[in-house]
């Protein structure tokens, strides 16, 4: 049986890159003594995948993998299990069993929330706010990207499906997956050069909320959390 | 929350993060007000090095088993970390609590090999503590240095305040009360240094006088006070079993050099190759039991999640229980996808027929260490292993479907000969001819045979403490004679030759037998920017050369001059249990090309019995 496992990383671990992230899960799951099933051949390894890898840096209450099963307790149990064995900046949100059609979280990644705040110290020049109004009331944000075969120039507005300042950052849902995946920074980068602002990576904290997996029809988005295709375990 | 030394800054500008967050599974955690003494552990190198040491893992779990004592781990920051911690100012750290080391009351400083020498002055440099120990205060750390190096701690003297010389598990609790005691009474530093000499095993070297001759060579070596005994002794382990070993090591978050299990199945060596310097350090061989052995795999496994298991060992193959460990792992492991290493097997039947079960053989490949190419040569370093053992292990390797060979040789041993080094190619084409006799519709395409040559380090405590060393001009010389030989060889395509730098080499053998004149030379080249010189892009020759005429010290002295059998070495001063009349002898029958059994063929005396322990008291009988 399929798992859908929710978890959250913060404090300092956010400086485990993702491979670490998944090794550091695969050793965890043993310790717990979970049912893992293994592939097949000489070396086996764990049936495990993520939905969307985290860039160093990045704190997230809502990360995603999918693992197979060949047996699992009760999704309370299983979290405690977890629990029991996590480095302090990771913890077990919740473990739902997947319908058997359903597709792999990777896949499904349509959208993800995000928080920004700027580091003590590193706020923007006062009107900040209204200078980010304007610049996402604009028809078009173009970015120059670096691809494999070299720059391109995109368009992320139609990227951005919500958006919000407050005192210290701000708020962003953003496509998210393997079609268009919009980093955070990448817009704030955008800002900071349309803007004349001092925005360097390193002012602000990105924390990532949720991620989402589209059940919209007809062109319109309808965002669910990952976690939704899962029912808890009894 | 956790804290942390570094800023979020510092931390996404330098490469790999992780090594100085702390945090990771089993590492142990206590409230700084709740003990009495906080131990720095540190290995001095990049941290991926320093999480593989078993030995740091082993001392870890035994000092935070007790409730008194806090011990964490330190590494050294690699060369980005360390330019910033420079210029900010920001005093290096202990993982655990990110808390500066100078405020600790113990900084224990492993040494493994001679290049990490300029590290060692790192760390003190970095944790602002003094690089002399004259210079400490009572504000200061005790710094304590062990491992193999420490058996000739002269070139590091004046950087230690301690040294303690053998295994951990024995002295340090003792070491810990004194200290308790000491701290309570408010004496000066250099009573509980006194104090701490008169415990066995541990050295002061401020405590000592050392004159020497004219000739640069050692007249004598004298302690200074009634505490400092004239001989210090190796500290070991009797009972292997009734022993601390860790149930729960720490498991890095970032992959290790060593990121698996690692399973201590016996210490020592029964062996005596006269070259190897761990061969005689760790004698006598003692052994883990089998019960505890099974029982310690099973919950290392459980506790760490790891998916590898590996047994530690100079030689596993003289295990008498290998095959019952071995096949238990098989069993235990097999159906929960832990892969087994089986490093330092003797290739035989029955490790062949492990390796199957174990490894996909089409990865892997054999590894024969025969260190010398000719019998004649392996005869005088008393490596027992034969040409026969060889090609009869390759030839049921290659049936078995494996085509992959590595051997490894030593150049610059005494008495080697040009055709002693053209031996090595010989050899490397016997092996060759060996795999090209099996049919070829048995044949898996090529075989492949990779040749590895290191240049000898005469090490204390050897039978070859003796020996002249080779120029780096003679190492590569040798090097080229091999290469060249290969070459002649017919089955040449399937050859291929490995060879290092020999500068190293040279540095690695006047730090080894060194004196206390050495310690000049270290210090220079740390100021000059030596640093991290196991690594070779940082490894810097030029500035080395340049510390040694700084200081006006002569490199002959320490690697070619011949050494007289009655010279007084700066290592003198330890008690191995291996006795100097024994290595003399050893040294002996070496020039004489005459093999000495080993341990469980029969005693030759070499002196470690009086550990009462291990091998020296299994049922063995006297070489008439």
């Amino acid at each position: 049986m399929n798992i859908r496992v929710k978890f959250r990383k913060y404090g300092t671990l956010k400086f485990i890159g993702h491979l670490d992230v998944m090794r550091y899960f695969q050793k965890a799951i043993r310790r717990a003594g979970l049912d893992i099933c293994y592939s097949e051949g000489f070396s086996p390894h764990m049936i495990m995948s993520f939905a969307s890898p985290l860039g160093v840096g990045l704190t997230s209450d809502g990360e995603y993998m999918d693992i197979r099963v060949n047996t699992s307790p009760s999704s309370g149990e299983a979290l405690a299990r977890l629990n029991e064995t996590m480095a302090e900046g990771m913890e077990v949100l919740s473990w739902k069993q997947l319908p058997a059609d359903s597709k792999n979280a990777m896949s499904v990644v349509a959208a993800a929330d995000y928080e920004l705040r700027f580091r003590p110290g590193y706020r923007p020049e006062e009107g900040w706010q209204e200078k980010f109004r304007k610049f996402l009331s604009l028809d078009q944000i173009l970015v120059d990207k670096k691809t494999k075969k070299g720059q391109k120039t995109l368009d992320i507005r139609p990227w951005i499906y919500q958006w919000e300042t407050n005192g210290d950052g701000i708020f962003l849902q953003v496509s998210a997956g393997s079609v268009h995946n919009l980093k955070p920074e990448l817009l704030m980068q955008a800002f900071g050069l349309w803007s004349g602002l001092e925005i360097p990576p390193s002012s602000f904290l990105v924390h990532r909320k949720e991620i989402y997996a589209d059940q919209g029809t007809d062109g319109r988005h309808r965002f669910v959390p990952l976690e939704a295709a899962g029912e808890d375990i009894e | 929350m956790k804290k942390s030394a570094l800023s979020d800054e510092i931390l996404l500008s330098i490469q790999q993060p992780a090594r100085y967050i702390g945090g990771e599974v089993n590492a142990c955690r206590k409230d700084k007000e709740k003990v009495d003494i906080r131990f720095a552990m540190c290995f001095p190198d990049v941290y991926e090095i320093g999480m593989s040491h078993l030995g740091i893992q082993i001392l870890y779990d035994m000092f935070n088993s007790r409730e008194d004592i806090w011990c964490e781990r330190v590494y050294a920051p690699w060369t980005d970390l360390d330019k910033i911690m420079r210029e900010q100012k920001i005093p290096l750290f202990a993982l655990e609590s990110q808390d500066p080391v100078k405020d600790f009351d113990f900084l224990g400083i492993t040494i493994q090999y001679e290049m990490c020498y300029t590290n060692i002055l790192q760390i003190l440099d970095l944790s602002q503590i003094p690089l002399e120990a004259s210079g400490r205060t009572k504000e200061h750390p005790f710094v304590i240095g062990g491992g193999p190096c420490a058996y000739n701690p002269e070139p590091l003297a004046e950087f230690f305040d301690l040294f303690y010389i053998g295994e951990g598990e024995t002295q340090y609790f003792r070491l810990m009360d004194l200290y308790k005691e000491w701290k309570k009474s408010g004496a000066s530093r250099e009573t509980f240094l006194k104090q701490a000499a008169a415990i066995e095993g541990i050295y002061v070297p401020s405590l000592y006088d050392v004159s020497y001759h004219t000739d640069g060579t050692i007249a004598s070596m004298t302690p200074i006070c009634p505490e400092a005994p004239k001989k210090v002794k190796k500290q070991a382990v009797s009972n292997m079993t009734d022993t601390f070993y860790p149930e729960k090591p720490v498991v890095p978050f970032i992959r290790a050099t060593q990121d698996r299990v690692v399973l201590e199945i016996q210490r020592g060596c029964i062996r005596g190759c006269r070259f190897c310097q761990a061969g005689m350090l760790y004698r006598p061989l003692r052994e883990r039991s089998l019960p505890v052995l099974k029982e310690y795999a099973r919950k290392m496994l459980a506790n760490t999640g790891y998916d590898e298991i590996s047994l530690s060992s100079l030689s596993s193959s003289d295990y008498p229980k290998l095959k019952e460990l071995v096949y238990f792992l098989i069993d235990e492991c097999g159906s929960k996808g832990v892969n087994i290493s089986l490093p330092s097997l003797r290739i035989d039947t029955f490790s062949l027929d492990v390796m199957s079960k174990v490894q996909d053989i089409k990865k892997s490949s054999l590894t024969f260490a025969p260190e010398a190419g000719s019998q004649r040569l392996r005869d005088v370093i008393n490596k027992g292993l034969t040409e026969e053992d060889i090609l009869t292990g390759a030839g049921q390797a290659f049936e078995g479907g494996w085509n992959r060979v590595k051997l490894y040789f030593m150049l610059g041993l005494p008495t080697e000969t040009e055709e002693d080094r053209k031996d090595i190619a010989r050899l490397a084409e016997k092996i060759a001819e060996k795999y090209y006799e099996i049919p070829k519709d048995k044949r898996t395409g090529k075989c492949q045979i990779v040749v590895s040559t290191s240049f000898f380090v005469p090490k204390p405590f050897t039978p070859f403490q003796w020996a002249r060393m080779c120029t780096q001009e003679e190492f590569l010389d040798r090097a080229y004679v091999v290469n060249h030989e290969i070459k002649e060889q017919l089955n040449r395509k399937s050859i291929k030759y490995n060879w290092h730098e020999a500068d190293v080499t040279v540095l690695e053998g006047i730090l080894a037998r060194g004196d206390r004149k050495v310690g000049a030379v270290i210090k220079k080249a740390y100021e000059k920017g030596c640093l991290f010189d196991s690594w070779s892009e940082n490894f810097r020759n030029d500035l080395w050369m340049e510390a040694f005429e700084a200081c006006g010290i002569d490199m002959d002295f320490y690697t070619t001059r011949e050494r007289a059998m009655d010279e007084k070495f700066p290592w003198d001063f330890i008690e191995i249990g291996v006795s100097r009349a024994f290595l003399e002898r050893e040294w002996k029958r070496a020039l004489e090309e005459k093999v000495t059994p080993n341990c469980r063929q029969g005693c030759s005396g070499c002196g470690a019995s009086v550990y009462q322990g291990g091998v020296c008291h299994e049922h063995t009988r006297q070489v008439p």
